[in-house]
């Protein structure tokens, strides 16, 4: 059964139609990435599954529920969980405050006005931590820590909710190449067993080959190619979108 | 009324708009480039109704008056040009909050340096010469002054476009109003065009008073009353808009002018007398505006300007020795009673302090951990000290009832008035609070008939047995520590945690599934209630409560303590507000011009303690720490 279906979803700036008839699945477990040059509408079509843009057009159905019109604490409430482009925790807080607030969000105890809140849940954030690397930081103020750090933080937030689906928006952008391999193999352990299915962005093709079971590729807001590693590294289209034609410039202007 | 007075007031109107507008558009224009909310612009605006009024009165006729008024808005200009390069280039990087703070506190400064070189009296202008007559319009007598007042305006607004249009300082400043960092990293002067942006608002403000003299006394309570109009019609027409400044400054001025030519209307059995209308008018249609148009009417959504303002550390539960601390501190003031036998006063102030500090730690719960910076805390104080008052007045109501009423009608207030204010933030957020705040306020003062208006209610005595000192003391001591230590309770639950998450990232905050408005929502209520038995007491405390103790410098007063004591320490608030009230207290009852050293006081603490008495302690003692 399909975990995520995305049908003729669509959203124009302006004059731009940032993404255009987009339709995709993801299939429950699978490792998806989603890929693209700059400009191509991956930020876009992301921020529209979580909730954070409203689509113009199309539909985003989860498990039988249609997404598109919800809020992202609704999204998050049916099991979708995400992470950042941009890295960040909430910085009055220690780490281990970080995913006990999510964990508290999950058990509906908001509200709650008594018992302290650094004593609930502490000791599944402690194991949260433990699988991402960072039980040790657990106490220290989350806004001291190296931005890779802050990543695996976030990570364990976003496992907080027990998702089904996880949307990573460039999970490994600003980190050296060594750290986004790890990042990306700790995801992947995580969510092979726990059964998550993923659907991720990224721009290091060497990530995206190395670990994604499918790979779908956009364009100018279009998808132009959906297929395993093979595929779209012999798709003649995805070479032109990365590579050019050689054809957008004539020799005369390139010579001037 | 007839469609002849109607329209008359109409045009009656349009004059009143162009003042506003000289004033609005300067502030609008000074926000678009810095992006500091200039509180201190009403003031620029009153000392050129001073200076304007010395030249007219001193050198005397034509040259006096029409000569004057370019001067003056030229020396106006000078002077805020010296204010920019004095004290605001040196906060042009600090929190938002310390801006407004700093600028208020130049408001208490200029007030005061007018009081000392004018005096006190208010200074009726001469006539305006060549313009003493009137004409007949509508069958009824239009100065030819006003009529002269009605095309500045707009001719104002036209020389201002072309400026804007077609100079380099005009490109320059639209520039910097739509990407600041951008203009700065292309290599152009911040400082001078900063300085340049400062004197030509300021210049606009003192012409604006300059232009008032023919019609009104020059008077000291000027500068907040042209201040609050100014704020209106910015937020109005949407900040660093010149358009939407004369826009809103008509649509304010008309809807004023209208209120007072329906005057009584009957609507059925119930008559409504809209000439009382005035003063909360122009807050419900900003209120209104900023409901359906968080921006303004040609506003935009503003870039976020980077903030450096410190990071806050993690919020600890109380180590033994603070827990030490508070409970020796407990005890003191129990037995304060017993130590100050022999000095009633100080039981007096005792109370005024407790209460300043409950006032303070409320507004401390939503300013802090919740980031919304409310400017009209004073209206929840206002409630609570009316619903108690009140309930004596008219019901005799015992004072049990009458205290329990208090966080109830603030509460009720709260909701009401927090449920719009948590959709906006920033200045806006700043600017809906003082709004509502000021309509609280106008209700209070112009309903005389339910609430004695500027008299206020008296009489309203605690009941026995804490009629006398000791126990009413002990009462407040009681209500003050369980309100305190409640807030803070609550700051440590999931509740506040969730307040904290929201502020540090609403869009985080959304994402792990939290309803961020409506936990800010709840904390500006709980805060409200708070406040509201701090209203309450003061009520009894003081015997009486009238409209100027609810007005807007009691919210001022409340940021003050809290920016005093430190907004990132959770005993801040208390340690600010102490202070502050016995500060306040001393001063008062030693100098006529307390409002000139309380300024000096803001001013020292954002320009050299800019994280209080409690956060500069903190960071003395991590030093120390550090350091062995």
């Amino acid at each position: 059964m399909n975990d995520l279906a995305i049908r003729s979803l669509s959203k124009s700036f302006g004059g731009v139609r940032a993404v255009n008839e987009v339709s995709f699945d993801i299939k429950r477990g699978e490792f998806l990435a989603l890929i693209g040059p700059n400009g191509a509408g991956k930020s876009t079509c992301f921020n529209m599954i979580n909730g954070q843009l409203a689509s113009d057009s199309g539909e985003i159905w989860f498990e039988g529920t249609k997404l598109t019109g919800k809020k992202p604490r609704e999204i998050w409430r049916l099991g979708i969980g995400r992470t950042f482009q941009v890295a960040a925790t909430f910085n009055s807080m220690t780490v281990i405050e970080n995913v006990q607030m999510a964990l508290i969000s999950h058990a509906n105890q908001i509200y709650r006005l008594w018992r302290p809140a650094a004593s609930l849940h502490r000791e599944r954030a402690l194991e949260l931590l433990a699988q991402v690397g960072m039980r040790d930081a657990a106490d220290r103020p989350s806004r001291e820590l190296a931005y890779g750090d802050v990543k695996r933080v976030e990570l364990a937030i976003a496992l907080a909710n027990d998702p089904r689906l996880l949307l990573m928006d460039e999970p490994t952008a600003g980190m050296a190449p060594k750290e986004r391999n790890d990042l990306i193999a700790l995801v992947k352990r995580l969510v092979i067993e726990r059964g998550i299915s993923v659907l991720f962005t990224e721009h290091s093709m060497d990530v995206v080959f190395a670990f994604a079971d499918r790979i779908i590729v956009l364009a100018r807001g279009r998808l132009i190619a959906d297929g395993d590693a093979k595929t779209i590294r012999d798709n003649p289209q995805v070479r032109e979108v990365y590579f050019g034609t050689g054809k957008t410039f004539s020799k005369s202007e390139a010579s001037s | 009324m007839s469609f002849n007075a109607f329209l008359f007031q109409a045009i009656n109107g349009l004059s009143t708009a162009s003042g506003l507008f000289f004033v609005a558009a300067g502030l609008s224009l000074i926000f678009g480039v810095t992006r500091i909310v200039n509180i201190a612009h009403g003031s620029l605006y009153m000392i050129g109704t001073y200076i304007a009024y010395s030249f007219a009165t001193k050198l005397g006729g034509a040259f006096g008056f029409w000569g004057g008024i370019v001067a003056t808005a030229l020396l106006v200009g000078l002077i805020g040009a010296a204010i920019e390069i004095v004290l605001l280039r040196r906060i042009y990087r600090a929190p938002e909050l310390f801006q407004l703070l700093a600028t208020f506190a130049l408001v208490l400064v200029i007030n005061d340096a007018t009081l000392w070189i004018w005096g006190p009296e208010d200074l009726l202008g001469p006539r305006a010469p060549g313009l003493t007559g009137s004409i007949e319009v509508l069958g009824r007598r239009l100065p030819t002054y006003d009529i002269f007042l009605i095309f500045i305006g707009p001719f104002v607004l036209w020389m201002l476009h072309l400026a804007l249009a077609k100079t380099r300082f005009g490109r320059l400043m639209r520039a910097a109003t739509q990407d600041r960092e951008m203009v700065g990293a292309l290599g152009v002067n911040q400082a001078m065009l900063f300085t340049g942006v400062f004197a030509l608002g300021a210049l606009l403000a003192g012409l604006g008073g300059a232009l008032q003299i023919a019609r009104e006394p020059a008077t000291l309570a000027t500068d907040l009353i042209v201040i609050g109009d100014a704020f209106v019609v910015v937020v109005v027409g949407g900040m660093g808009s010149i358009s939407g400044a004369y826009l809103a400054a008509v649509i304010i001025a008309e809807v004023k002018a209208l209120c007072i030519g329906l005057g009584i209307v009957h609507f059925g059995a119930l008559s409504v007398n809209f000439s009382k209308l005035t003063l909360v008018a122009e807050f419900l249609v900003m209120a209104a505006v900023l409901i359906a148009r968080p921006y303004g009417l040609l506003g935009r959504e503003q870039v976020a300007v980077r903030s450096v303002a410190e990071p806050e550390e993690p919020m600890r539960p109380a180590t033994p020795t603070v827990k030490i601390a508070g409970l020796v501190l407990l005890v003191v003031l129990v037995c304060l009673p017993l130590i100050a036998k022999n000095s009633p006063y100080t039981l007096v102030l005792g109370v005024d302090v407790l209460i300043a500090v409950l006032f303070a730690t409320s507004l401390h719960f939503i300013m802090g951990p919740g980031g919304m910076h409310s400017f009209g805390h004073a209206a929840y104080f206002g409630l609570g000290a009316y619903g108690a008052a009140l309930l004596v007045k008219w019901f005799a109501a015992p004072m049990g009832l009458a205290l329990a009423a208090a966080p109830v009608l603030a509460l009720c207030g709260a909701l009401l008035f927090g449920w719009f204010a948590v959709r906006l933030s920033g200045v806006y957020l700043a600017m809906l609070t003082l709004a509502f705040a000021q309509i609280v306020w106008a209700a209070v003062f112009q309903w005389e008939g339910l609430t004695g208006g500027s008299n206020g209610i008296l009489g309203i005595w605690p009941a026995a047995p804490f009629d006398s000192r000791g126990p009413f003391y002990f009462l407040t001591l009681a209500l003050a520590a369980l309100g305190v230590l409640l807030l803070r309770k609550f700051l440590f639950a999931p509740f506040g945690y969730a307040m904290r998450a929201g502020r540090d990232s609403p869009l985080r905050a959304e994402a792990i599934g939290l309803d961020v408005k409506r936990v800010h929502w709840l904390a500006f209520a709980i805060a409200g209630a708070v406040c509201g038995v701090a209203g309450g007491l003061f009520a009894f405390a003081k015997g009486s409560i009238s409209a100027e103790t609810i007005g807007v410098g009691r919210s001022i007063d409340g940021l003050v303590m809290v920016l005093l004591g430190g907004i990132q320490t959770l005993s801040g608030p208390i340690v600010g507000a102490s202070v502050f009230a016995v500060l306040q207290d001393t001063i008062m009852r030693s100098t006529e011009y307390w409002r000139a050293l309380l300024g000096g006081i803001i001013l020292l603490l954002v320009l050299a303690f800019p994280s209080g008495i409690v956060g500069g302690f903190l960071k003395l003692v991590s030093r120390r720490k550090a350091a062995s």
